[in-house]
């Protein structure tokens, strides 16, 4: 099976799962108790926090492999991760906000889950400007790589932080005292339904991204020789 | 149906912005793809004048 079946295969997947995630949000799961329908924002939220920790981590990883190994491939990875995660990050950061302000009375507080996630949302946005605002050498990927491996180091603060520190955030998956805070089993299975349809939009995007940079960075290489040849045609006129 | 607005705003908001991504990526494959012809008609112009001067792998796209 080549790349194109493989991403055209993820597309159809992605779409078939995110309608019946809509399907069970709206009209299969009945809502929280006491938050009524704002909760449903939670079965978007929480797969979107996966989706875009997935993508720091796979950013770290892509970022040891390139300053080991120097294979251009791991850094376009890591770019491809880096700017998904990124779109999926701020996603999170929105969909909590709108869901903060008829439960918390605000869009948004320095409490120590939302600081350390904005933490991650900077550093980011960094490695991303660093991209943008830079030629792609391998001096700027390097750069790239270690800020990618630095980065990720929040994640796991980011996810501890609500044990960590007080903090007004809920922890739904895993409760302070133990096991998962979702009284009713349509909640999990429409949960697991949306981190399954978020996490094959992921992986079709990144495909699609990662595969784009890849022949980016071979139309370079290519570009390069074409320009050589011609200097050296023109030379030996 | 309280905070029903809270809602369809957050659903929107992940929709859009997933759409303008891809889109974003159609249009970045749309000018690669306009890069490649360029590439193409450059390679077969050089490979014409002179055929031993360059022979750029093809396989590399």
């Amino acid at each position: 099976m080549n790349n194109s079946a493989i991403r055209n295969g993820l597309g159809y997947a992605t779409l078939a799962l995110m309608l019946t995630a809509l399907f069970m949000v709206f009209d299969y799961v009945p809502p929280e108790a006491e938050q009524g329908i704002a909760q449903l924002i939670f079965y978007f939220h929480v797969p979107l926090a996966w989706v875009a920790f997935a993508s720091f981590g796979l950013v770290a990883i892509a970022g040891v492999f390139y300053l080991w190994l120097g294979d251009q491939l791991w850094d376009d990875l890591g770019y491809a991760a880096a700017e998904t995660g990124m779109v999926f990050c701020t996603l999170m950061i929105v969909a909590g906000s709108i869901w903060a302000k008829p439960i918390w009375g605000t869009w948004w507080t320095w409490d120590s889950r939302l600081t350390t996630t904005f933490i991650l949302w900077l550093m980011y946005g960094g490695y991303l400007m660093l991209r943008a605002s830079a030629d792609d050498t391998p001096q700027v990927a390097r750069f790239a790589a270690v800020l990618g491996i630095v980065a990720v180091l929040d994640v796991p603060i980011v996810i501890a932080s609500v044990r960590l520190w007080r903090t007004i955030h809920p922890a739904v998956l895993v409760t302070k005292q133990g096991g998962h805070g979702l009284e009713d089993p349509r909640m999990v299975a429409t949960l697991l339904v949306c981190l399954a349809a978020f996490t094959a939009l992921w992986a079709w995007l990144l495909m699609l991204r990662f595969t784009q940079l890849r022949t980016r960075s071979k139309m370079g290489a290519l570009a390069m020789r074409i320009a050589f040849a011609t200097a050296a045609a023109s030379d030996g006129k | 149906m309280e905070n029903l607005g809270y809602l369809f705003a957050a659903y929107t908001i992940i929709f859009a912005v997933i759409f303008l991504y891809v889109l974003f990526i159609w249009r970045r494959q749309a000018a690669l793809d306009a890069e490649l012809r360029s590439l193409e008609a450059r390679m077969t112009a050089l490979t014409s004048a002179s055929p031993e001067t360059v022979a750029p792998e093809r396989s590399d796209i």
